[in-house]
C-alpha cells in the first residue's frame, strides 16, 4: 500500500503524470462528493429545515383536522348539512365547496412561501457547496 | 339511438371517435419517442418534462374512468355521497404537495423504491417497495380492464362476452404499443392528450348545463331533486353510506384511505420524476390541483345534471346503471356527436391510466428486483431497460387476461383498496423515512409487510369476499369484519409496525451519515 501512497499527492498537485496525460480527471466541485455530513450540520441548513416544517407540519395537520371534521359532519350531523342557505343549496353543499377552496388556498399559499423563503435558502446551500443550481 | 337496455348511441361514430384518438395519440408517440435505451429515458423521460406539462399528465395519469364515470354517476343517483369522493380524491393532494413531492423528486431516481431504500439495506427493502408496487398496480389496473368491458358494452353495443373480450384485448395492445414504442415520454403525451380532452369535455358539459338553468346552481339542484326517486334528500348526505352505524365506520374508512393513499400510489409517485427538480415537481401537483379542481367541480354539476335531465329511473334502468349517467346526459344535450366524445373519453382514459400503471410496474421490476436485487452492479442501462420492456409485455398480457376474467364483476371497490393498500403500506413507510431518524430497515419491513397483509387479511374475511349479497364469493359466510374498506384500522397499524419495528430491533442501528445525507438531500437535491 506504501508504494502507491505518493501517486494520489501528485494528482492533487495538479503535476502530470505519464508525459501529460492525466489519469484521473482534475476534480471539479461537480464530480466530488458533496460533504453531506457538513451541510447538514450548517446553521443555513438548520434554518431551510425549521422554514419548511414550520410551513409544512401545522399546515397538513390543519388540512386533516379539518377534512375529518367535514367527514365526521356529513356522517353524524346530517341535519345540520342539510340546512338551506340560499334556494337548494344546504350547509352540505358550501362546506364542501369550501374543502375546495381551501385545497387551492394552501396550494397558492404554499406555492408563494417556498418561492419565498424555502427556494432562496436552497439556492444559498446550494452555491455555499459549489454546486450549481438546476 | 336510446334503447330499452341502454345507450348505444351511434357505435360506428363512438368507435370513430375512439380510433382518431389512438391514431393521434400513437402518431404522438412516435413521433416524439427517441429509442429510449437509457433508464433515464425508458423510466423518467429523460427528466425533461416541465411543472405544467407533468402537472397535466398527472391529471391524465389520476383521473380513471371510475372517477370520470363513476363519481358522475353516484352523484346522479345517490346524491351528496358521491361528492365526497370528489373531495378525498382532489384534498389528497395536499399530502403529495407538502409531504411527498419535493422530498421524492430529490432523494430517489426512478422509482419509490430509491427513496425508501436510500438510507437502508438494499435488498429487502427494495424487495418490499417492488412487492407493494405490483400489488397495488395489479389491483388498479384490473379494476380499470374490467371496467373496460362494461364500458364496452354500453358504448359500442357490443353484448356478447366473446366481443367484449375482444376489444379488452385489443384495449389491452394499444397500451402495450404506447408502453413499447413511447416508454414514459409517450406514456407522458398520452396522459397529457387525454387530459386536456377529458378536462375540456367535462367543462364544455358543465357550462351547457350551467347554461341551460340560466346559471342558477340553485334552480339545478331543484330540478335534480325534482326528478329524483330520493327527491330532497338526493341534496343532503347519507343517500349511499352510513344507514347504520357500521356502514358509517365504513365511509369514513374509506375516506381516511382515499385522502391518505392517493399521494402515495405508485404510478403517481414515478411521475415526480419526469421533471428536471424539485421546483418542477412543486409545480405539478400545483398544476394538478387546479386541473383537478375544475374537474370535480364539474363532476358535481354533471352529476346533479343527470339527474336533473336524464332522471335517476332512467339511468338505473340502463344497462351500465349508475356509470351510464354521464354518457346519457352528453346523448341529452349533445347527440350521438357529443356521446361519441364522450366515450371515445372514457376510453381514453382507460386506457391511459393502465399505459401509466404498466409502465410503473415494470420500472419497479426492472430497476428493484432485476437491477438491484438480481444483479447489483453487474448490469447496464441497456439490458435494464429491456427487462423493463418484457415485463411491460407480461403485466399488458396479464392485465388483459385478468380484464376478461373479471368483466362483469363488481370490482370497483378494487380501487378504493388500492388507495387503501397505497396509504397502509407506501405511505407510512415513504413518511418515516423522510422525516425520523432512528427509522430503520426493520421498520421499513414491518410496516410495508404489515400494512399490506393487515389489508388483505381484513379484505378476505370482509363482506366484499363473503357474507354479503354482492360479495364475491357466495354460499359460504366467512366474513369476521364488517368494514368493506380496511383503512382505519391498517393505516394506523402500518405506522404502528413501523414504530415498533423500529425500536424493537436491537442489532438495526440507523446509519447517521447516510441518515443526513438523505435530509440534505432531499431538501435541497444535492447530489440528486
Amino acid at each position: 500500500m506504501t508504494d502507491v501512497a505518493p501517486l494520489p499527492t501528485a494528482i492533487q498537485t495538479g503535476a502530470p503524470a505519464f508525459g501529460g496525460i492525466d489519469r484521473i480527471p482534475p476534480e471539479h466541485p461537480e464530480n466530488a462528493r458533496p460533504d453531506f455530513i457538513r451541510i447538514h450540520g450548517s446553521a443555513e441548513f438548520g434554518e431551510l429545515r425549521h422554514r419548511f416544517r414550520a410551513f409544512v407540519v401545522p399546515v397538513s395537520a390543519l388540512f386533516f383536522v379539518w377534512y375529518l371534521t367535514y367527514v365526521l359532519l356529513t356522517v353524524y350531523a346530517r341535519g345540520l348539512m342539510g340546512i338551506k342557505v340560499i334556494g337548494s343549496i344546504n350547509v352540505g353543499l358550501v362546506l364542501g365547496l369550501l374543502q375546495f377552496a381551501s385545497t387551492i388556498a394552501i396550494t397558492i399559499a404554499y406555492q408563494r412561501y417556498a418561492r419565498r423563503r424555502i427556494d432562496p435558502q436552497v439556492r444559498l446551500i446550494r452555491a455555499r457547496s459549489g454546486i450549481a443550481d438546476k | 339511438m336510446i334503447t330499452a337496455t341502454g345507450i348505444t348511441g351511434s357505435p360506428a361514430l363512438n368507435t370513430m371517435v375512439f380510433a382518431a384518438f389512438v391514431v393521434i395519440t400513437l402518431f404522438v408517440v412516435y413521433r416524439v419517442s427517441n429509442r429510449n435505451s437509457s433508464t433515464t429515458d425508458y423510466y423518467a423521460a429523460g427528466s425533461a418534462f416541465t411543472g405544467s406539462q407533468n402537472g397535466i399528465a398527472i391529471t391524465g395519469d389520476y383521473l380513471s374512468a371510475a372517477s370520470f364515470l363513476g363519481i358522475a354517476g353516484a352523484i346522479a343517483v345517490h346524491g351528496y355521497d358521491g361528492f365526497l369522493y370528489s373531495i378525498g380524491f382532489l384534498v389528497a393532494w395536499l399530502v403529495a404537495l407538502l409531504l411527498v413531492a419535493e422530498l421524492v423528486r430529490n432523494t430517489g431516481r426512478f422509482t419509490m423504491g430509491d427513496v425508501l431504500a436510500y438510507r437502508m439495506r438494499q435488498r429487502p427493502v427494495r424487495a418490499a417497495a417492488a412487492t407493494s408496487t405490483l400489488v397495488i398496480s395489479l389491483f388498479y389496473m384490473l379494476a380499470q380492464m374490467a371496467g373496460a368491458g362494461g364500458l364496452v358494452a354500453l358504448l359500442l353495443g357490443v353484448h356478447d362476452k366473446g366481443g367484449q373480450a375482444l376489444v379488452i384485448s385489443g384495449v389491452g395492445l394499444i397500451m402495450i404499443l404506447y408502453v413499447l414504442v413511447g416508454g414514459m415520454k409517450g406514456t407522458t403525451w398520452v396522459q397529457i392528450i387525454k387530459a386536456a380532452m377529458l378536462v375540456l369535455c367535462v367543462v364544455l358539459m358543465t357550462v351547457f348545463l350551467l347554461g341551460k338553468f340560466g346559471f342558477s346552481i340553485s334552480s339545478l339542484l331543484d330540478e335534480a331533486a325534482h326528478n329524483s326517486a330520493k327527491g330532497e334528500r338526493l341534496l343532503e348526505p347519507g343517500g349511499q353510506y352510513g344507514k347504520t352505524p357500521i356502514g358509517k365506520l365504513d365511509f369514513i374508512s374509506l375516506s381516511l384511505a382515499l385522502i391518505l393513499g392517493a399521494a402515495a400510489l405508485p404510478h403517481v409517485l414515478m411521475r415526480f420524476y419526469t421533471v428536471p427538480n424539485a421546483r418542477e415537481a412543486r409545480r405539478s401537483v400545483v398544476w394538478a390541483v387546479f386541473a383537478m379542481s375544475v374537474f370535480y367541480a364539474a363532476t358535481l354539476v354533471i352529476g346533479y345534471g343527470a339527474s336533473a335531465l336524464v332522471g335517476s329511473e332512467r339511468i338505473l334502468a340502463s344497462t351500465g346503471r349508475e356509470n351510464s349517467a354521464a354518457p346519457l346526459l352528453a346523448f341529452e344535450i349533445g347527440g350521438t356527436v357529443l356521446l361519441g366524445v364522450v366515450a371515445a373519453v372514457a376510453f381514453a382514459t382507460i386506457l391511459a391510466v393502465v399505459a401509466g400503471l404498466t409502465i410503473t410496474a415494470s420500472a419497479s421490476f426492472a430497476h428493484d428486483v432485476y437491477a438491484n436485487i438480481f444483479r447489483p452492479g453487474r448490469t447496464d442501462s441497456a439490458q435494464e431497460v429491456r427487462v423493463a420492456r418484457r415485463t411491460a409485455v407480461i403485466i399488458g398480457g396479464l392485465s388483459i387476461i385478468g380484464g376478461i376474467l373479471a368483466n362483469g364483476q363488481n370490482v370497483a371497490f378494487l380501487v378504493a383498496l388500492a388507495f387503501a393498500f397505497a396509504a397502509s403500506a407506501n405511505l407510512s413507510t415513504l413518511l418515516y423515512s423522510l422525516f425520523w431518524k432512528r427509522f430503520n430497515t426493520s421498520g421499513t419491513l414491518w410496516a410495508m409487510y404489515g400494512g399490506l397483509s393487515c389489508c388483505l387479511v381484513l379484505v378476505l374475511f370482509s363482506p366484499l369476499v363473503s357474507g354479503a349479497p354482492s360479495s364475491m364469493v357466495h354460499g359460504v359466510d366467512f366474513h369476521l369484519f364488517p368494514l368493506t374498506n380496511p383503512g382505519i384500522i391498517s393505516i394506523p397499524f402500518s405506522f404502528l409496525c413501523g414504530y415498533l419495528g423500529t425500536v424493537l430491533s436491537k442489532t438495526d442501528r440507523a446509519d447517521p451519515a447516510k441518515q443526513a445525507e438523505m435530509e440534505v438531500r432531499s431538501l435541497t437535491g444535492i447530489g440528486a
